[in-house]
């Protein structure tokens, strides 16, 4: 059945509430599944910082914390503009709806253009583990870089897919698919795109932060 | 809906005290504070997380049963680091001297003279 605005309720629901709590309650089981799969990363950074506390915090002050500080405010600010997304959306402001999505998909863009300079100066300092990994004074930080390229590999392969998916949805907000009655899909890819925000939030202390005083 | 019980101007306000502990995050990271550092930072980093999920997503206005499957996550990834590391936080305790039990504490045993069989380098040091 097509989405459209006057007839948005698949069959196989009773009423507009009833279909808007299961698809609320289908995102959050797939976010579950979605702190699984980061549980997998903070599970054996927890295991490797607590074997080798003083490699990890050296490594740590190897990052950027700058660029690491900047992307934390810029992600933190998309969540903004998403959440305004999702207001606009409740009163059927198509207008603001579709400006806001646009500002979170741009703010998106610039975490990732962030990340993009922070990658190339750690490429160009050698913060690579392999065979010209340059932190001879703790071999063992290479497993604090292996989770660190992991880690935010992963979750920037997130934003790229909320920015996708966002994308989607503004084109569909443009085109009136959505209304102050069923905006749905709005509301649910908001909680997409908050879960990647909060990965960031842990991922922030934990990597940039471990021990400014070694 | 839901989510229109929620004014524009909260959303900021939210969004103002992320950005504050945001810079509490750093600035708490600046003072050495020992192991202190890390439980602070991530009790921080939690209470930024309460906020995104509680307000930016709803679930503060949201039935129990959302509750509980935004809960389930992180109950199940609560438990599986808290065992994995009743494991490796308590070896060493009963056997120090245990070389296949202490070796996450103390390193890897030193290896027999001549090296360990299939040893490319066994001059490294291992730490």
């Amino acid at each position: 059945m097509r989405n459209q605005a006057n007839a948005p309720m698949a069959e196989q629901f009773e009423t507009l509430e009833q279909q808007e709590e299961v698809s609320r309650l289908g995102m959050w089981a797939f976010l579950a599944t979605e702190v699984m799969f980061f549980g997998g990363l903070f599970m054996a950074y927890t295991v490797y910082r607590h074997a080798y506390p003083h490699a990890f915090a050296i490594a740590s002050k190897h990052t950027n914390l700058l660029y690491g500080t900047v992307n934390t405010a810029i992600l933190l600010t998309s969540s903004l503009w998403m959440a305004f997304a999702v207001h606009a959306a409740s009163e059927g402001n198509r207008k603001l709806l579709v400006r806001y999505l646009l500002l979170t998909i741009l703010f998106a863009f610039g975490f990732l253009g962030v990340k993009a300079l922070e990658y190339r100066q750690d490429f160009l300092e050698h913060l690579i583990p392999g065979r010209d990994f340059a932190v001879p004074e703790a071999p063992k930080s290479e497993i604090f870089f292996y989770l660190y390229w992991a880690m935010t590999g992963l979750h920037g392969l997130h934003v790229l897919i909320g920015i996708g998916l966002l994308s989607v949805i503004a084109w569909m907000s443009s085109r009136g698919r959505f209304s102050e009655k069923y905006y749905n899909p709005v509301e649910v890819s908001g909680l997409y795109w908050h879960f990647v925000d909060i990965v960031w939030i842990f991922l922030y202390p934990l990597l940039y932060l471990i021990d400014r005083h070694v | 809906m839901s989510s229109a019980t929620i004014s524009k101007k909260s959303y900021l306000l939210v969004w103002a005290a992320l950005m504050v502990l945001l810079g509490a995050t750093w600035g708490v990271a600046e003072l050495n504070l020992g192991a202190a550092n890390t439980i602070l930072a991530l009790i921080i980093a939690v209470i930024k997380m309460g906020l995104v999920i509680f307000f930016f997503m709803h679930v503060r206005y949201n039935n129990r049963l959302t509750w509980i499957f935004a809960g389930a996550g992180f109950v199940w990834f609560w438990i599986m680091v808290s065992l994995t590391m009743t494991d490796y936080l308590t070896r060493g305790w009963l056997r120090a001297q245990d070389a296949s039990i202490s070796y996450w504490q103390e390193g890897a045993p030193t290896p027999p003279p001549g090296g360990n069989p299939g040893d490319v380098n066994t001059t490294k040091s291992n730490r």
